[in-house]
C-alpha cells in the first residue's frame, strides 16, 4: 500500500472524487493551474480539466455563495478557502444560507458543498494564517464540521463529507500535511513515512463523519483532542509514560458522544485539548457533556488544555500552542501524579 | 499659499431626499427618456456599443397608452391578459392578507402593490425549468404560474398545512417546482446563488438559466457585488436585477447611491450590460428580461437589470412610511401604477373593455377569499400549526442525536 502525506492524501481523494462522480467540481483562490498555495489540488486541472478545478476571485462571501447556489441546482461543489482565518466574509453564506437551506424550505433545496480550508498554526503564520475556528461552525445549527489527523483519515473522511448531502466545514491542519507534528518544535520534524496512519489505499473508501477514533486505549485518563493535538498527545503520553486513553474525534459535528462517554466512564478522569483559544472554545461543550453524562465517574476535575485567550501572537507561537509540557502537566494534575 | 490648500472646512455629505412628511413631494429631479426612445441592441452586441444604455429608461407604453419602439414585444392579447390577471390577482391577495394580519390572524405581511409588473412579466418570459431567486416582493412569480392561492395562505398563517412546516416567516415561501427559489429574510445573501446557479447550468451544459433579484437597498452590500464579479468573470448565464423602489424601509435611494449615478450604471465596472427599465411598464420589463435572456441563453454572459419603480406601501406591516415620506408621494410617481396602465394599454387597443375587467376583478376578489376561508378552515396563527416534531426535522438530511434526545426531551 502506498504511504502518502496528508496532502497527497487529500489530493488523492479529490482525484478519485472528480473521477468518480461528475457533479464534483472545485474552485478557489489559486487551486487551478497553481494548484493551490499548499499544492492540495495539484495537477487536478491538468488532468481533469479548466471546469473541473479552477480559480476563483479573491471572494470568500462570492465563492461560498456560488457554490451553495450550484449544490441547489444539483452539483456537489468542493470549494477552497485558502486559509480558515479567511473564512469570516463567508461567515453569512455558511450560517443564514448553507446551514438553513434544507430546514427552511422544508427539504426543497438543500446545499451539499464540502468547504476544505487549512487551519491551525505551528507554521509561524501569525494571527491569519494560524487561528482554529472549528468553534463557530460547531455553534451553527446545519453544519457539520470535520478534522482529520491523519492522511488514512483525511482521505476517508473527506470523501464522506463530499459525498455527504449537508454542508460540511472540513478542516485541515495544515502543520500535519508534510508529517505528524507533535508539537516538539526543538526537535527534527517527523515525516509521514513510515506511519502506519499514513498507508493510504488508491481509490475510494469512506470513514462515516461523526465516528471517534480511540487511537490510544489506556486506563488512567481520557484525552479528548482532534487534528495536530492528536499528535502532541500522543508524544504527551509516550513522554509521561501515563496510561492515558486517546479518543481523535475526527469530526465534531457529528460528535460521536457515545465513544466519548464510554471512555471517561472508564477511566473516570478527562482533559479536553485543542489549539483554539479556551474561553467559548469547543471543549467547554465537550467539558459539559462528559459533565453532564459522566459526572458520577468523574474522579478529577475535567481540564482543558488550550491555546490562550489572546490573538494568535506571532514571535510567542510556541508560548501559545499547547504542546506536551502542559498536556503532561493537565494529566499529572486530574491522575494525581502532580 | 498653495492652491493645494483647503480653502474651507472639509464638509461630510449626509444625503436627503427631496421631502420628508408635510413637505411637497417632488419628482423633477428623475429624467426619463420618452416612451420607444431607447435603441435596442443586438443580443450579441459589444458591451462598449451599450454603456448608454443604464442612463436611459426602456418605456414602451406612451402617454396615450400605446405600444411604440423597437422594444415592443409585441404581445398577444391572450399574454397580456394573462399578465393583467396575475397581476389583479397579486394586488387583490395581497390587499386581503394586509387585512388578516391587522385582524391576528398572522403575524407579518409584506406587500408588493406597485411592483406587480416586475414579477408577472418576468415569471411569463422565463421558463419552467429557469430559476427565480426573489426578493419578497416577487409573489407575481407565483401568481403567473397559478401557485395555490391556499398553499400561500397556509404558509402565511403557518397552520397545520403550511408547506414550510411552521419553520418559516410568513411570505418567505419556497416554490421548488415553481422555479422559485427558497426565500430569507437576509437581503441580498441569495444573489450569488442565482450566479452559482447559472454556472452550474452552464457547467452541466443544461439550457435553463437564473433570475436574480435584489433591492437597491441592498445594493451596498458585498453579495451584490460579489455576484457581479462572479457573474462577468465566469460569464454565467444569468440575469441580475435590481428593483429600484426608491424606499429601503425608511432609507431613500441616495442612501445606497442613487444621487450621483444609476443602479444600471453599476453593470458598467464589471464590462456587462446594465439595462435600466420602467419597472411600471409590463411590456418594458417583459422586453428587457427577454432580451437578457436570450444574451443568457446564448452564451453571451449576464445581464444587469435596474427596474424603476415605486414602493406604493410601507416596507411590512411593522412600518408606518407616513413617518418618513409624505403621504402623496405614491400618488404622484409620474410612471403611474402598473396594473392601471396595463388596462388602459388594453383598453386603448380595444381587447378589453370595464366590463370585463370587472368581472375579472369580482372573479379574483372571490377566488382570493376562498383562498383565505379554506385556510381558515385549516387555521391562523396561534389556532392551528404543524406538529412539534416538525420543528427537529431538516436541520440535517437525517437527524443526529442531539436533536433525536432533544426531541424526546420535549415530548413530540
Amino acid at each position: 500500500m502506498p504511504t502518502m502525506t496528508m496532502l497527497q492524501a487529500l489530493n488523492s481523494a479529490l482525484a478519485d472524487k472528480l473521477a468518480d462522480d461528475p457533479d464534483v467540481l472545485i474552485f478557489g483562490q489559486d487551486v487551478g493551474y497553481f494548484g493551490g498555495v499548499f499544492r492540495v489540488t495539484d495537477g487536478l486541472q491538468s488532468r481533469f480539466g479548466l471546469e473541473r478545478c479552477f480559480d476563483a476571485p479573491i471572494s470568500e462571501g462570492g465563492i461560498i455563495a456560488a457554490a451553495i447556489g450550484m449544490g441547489a441546482y444539483g452539483l456537489r461543489p468542493v470549494p477552497e478557502i485558502q486559509f480558515a482565518d479567511y473564512i469570516l466574509p463567508a461567515f453569512d453564506q455558511l450560517v443564514s444560507e448553507a446551514a438553513r437551506l434544507r430546514y427552511r424550505s422544508a427539504g426543497e433545496f438543500w446545499a451539499p458543498l464540502t468547504v476544505r480550508s487549512p487551519y491551525g498554526g505551528g507554521i509561524f503564520g501569525g494571527q491569519t494564517h494560524s487561528q482554529s475556528p472549528e468553534a463557530i461552525f460547531a455553534h451553527i445549527t446545519g453544519l457539520k464540521t470535520v478534522i482529520p489527523s491523519t492522511p488514512y483519515d483525511a482521505k476517508g473522511l473527506l470523501i464522506s463529507a463530499i459525498e455527504d448531502d449537508d454542508p460540511v466545514i472540513f478542516l485541515e491542519p495544515k502543520r500535519l500535511y508534510n508529517g505528524p507534528f507533535d508539537g516538539r518544535h526543538d526537535r527534527p520534524v517527523p515525516t509521514w513515512q513510515g506511519n502506519p496512519a499514513a498507508e493510504v489505499p488508491e481509490g475510494l473508501y469512506r470513514i462515516p463523519l461523526g465516528t471517534a477514533a480511540c487511537v490510544r486505549e489506556g486506563e488512567a485518563a481520557t484525552i479528548l483532542a482532534y487534528g495536530t493535538m492528536v499528535h502532541v498527545a500522543l508524544a504527551a503520553i509516550e513522554e509521561s509514560g501515563i496510561d492515558a486513553e486517546l479518543v481523535d474525534l475526527r469530526s465534531i459535528v457529528p460528535l460521536d458522544i457515545d465513544t466519548i462517554v464510554a471512555s471517561v466512564k472508564k477511566t473516570g478522569r478527562c482533559v479536553i485539548l485543542h489549539e483554539a483559544s479556551r474561553f467559548g472554545g469547543f471543549g467547554g461543550e465537550l467539558s459539559a457533556l462528559v459533565q453532564e453524562r459522566c459526572f458520577y465517574h468523574l474522579e478529577a476535575p475535567i481540564e482543558r488544555v488550550c491555546g490562550w485567550d489572546t490573538p494568535y501572537p506571532h514571535a510567542f507561537e510556541w508560548d501559545y500552542f499547547p504542546g506536551p509540557d502542559r498536556l503532561i502537566k493537565a494529566l499529572r494534575r486530574v491522575t494525581g501524579t502532580d | 499659499m498653495s492652491i493645494l490648500s483647503n480653502s474651507e472646512a472639509l464638509r461630510l455629505h449626509i444625503p436627503t431626499p427631496v421631502a420628508r412628511p408635510g413637505e411637497i413631494p417632488s419628482f423633477s429631479h428623475l429624467r426619463f427618456s420618452e416612451a420607444g426612445e431607447i435603441t435596442k441592441p443586438s443580443i450579441d452586441a459589444e458591451e462598449p456599443g451599450l454603456r448608454h444604455l443604464p442612463y436611459g429608461l426602456i418605456r414602451i407604453m406612451d402617454d396615450q397608452n400605446a405600444a411604440v419602439g423597437p422594444w415592443n414585444p409585441h404581445l398577444d392579447n391572450e399574454t397580456l391578459i394573462a399578465g393583467l390577471t396575475a397581476m389583479m390577482r397579486t394586488r387583490a391577495f395581497d390587499d386581503r392578507l394586509f387585512r388578516a394580519h391587522r385582524q391576528g390572524k398572522t403575524s407579518f405581511y409584506m406587500k408588493c402593490t406597485g411592483e406587480e409588473a416586475i414579477a408577472v412579466a418576468q415569471s411569463m418570459v422565463l421558463g419552467a425549468d429557469d430559476m427565480c431567486f426573489p426578493t419578497y416582493r416577487m409573489l407575481g412569480w407565483l401568481m403567473a404560474r397559478r401557485y395555490p392561492l391556499d398553499k400561500l395562505v397556509n404558509q402565511i398563517f403557518s397552520n397545520a398545512a403550511d408547506p414550510l412546516r411552521g419553520r418559516q416567516l410568513p411570505i418567505l415561501y419556497s416554490a421548488r417546482d415553481y422555479g422559485f427559489y427558497s426565500l430569507s429574510g437576509n437581503v441580498g445573501s441569495r444573489f450569488g446563488h442565482a450566479v452559482g446557479w447559472a454556472m452550474a447550468s452552464a457547467y452541466r451544459r443544461g439550457k435553463a438559466i437564473a433570475l436574480g433579484m435584489i433591492g437597491e437597498g441592498t445594493t451596498a452590500e458585498g453579495d451584490f457585488h460579489e455576484a457581479l464579479t462572479f457573474a462577468a468573470v465566469y460569464r454565467a448565464p444569468v440575469i441580475l436585477c435590481v428593483t429600484n423602489n426608491q424606499w429601503a424601509i425608511s432609507s431613500f435611494s441616495g442612501i445606497a447611491g442613487a444621487e450621483t449615478t444609476t443602479f444600471a450604471a453599476k453593470a458598467l465596472a464589471y464590462g456587462i450590460p446594465g439595462l435600466r427599465v420602467d419597472g411600471n411598464d409590463f411590456l418594458a420589463v417583459w422586453a428587457a428580461t427577454a432580451w437578457a435572456a436570450e444574451r443568457a441563453r446564448h452564451n453571451c454572459g449576464p445581464t444587469l437589470i435596474e427596474l424603476f419603480t415605486y414602493r406604493t406601501e410601507g416596507h411590512s406591516t411593522s412600518d408606518d412610511p407616513t413617518r418618513y415620506r409624505p403621504v402623496e408621494e405614491a400618488s404622484l410617481w409620474p410612471l403611474g401604477d402598473p396594473v392601471d396602465r396595463l388596462t388602459q394599454h388594453l383598453y386603448a387597443t380595444g381587447a378589453w373593455d370595464t366590463e370585463k375587467h370587472r368581472t375579472l376583478s369580482e372573479a379574483i376578489d372571490i377566488e382570493v377569499r376562498a383562498a383565505i376561508k379554506a385556510g381558515e378552515a385549516v387555521g391562523t396563527l396561534g389556532t392551528s400549526k404543524p406538529p412539534v416534531s416538525e420543528m427537529f426535522e431538516g436541520v440535517f438530511k437525517e437527524p443526529d442525536w442531539r436533536v433525536i434526545e432533544q426531541r424526546r426531551e420535549l415530548g413530540v
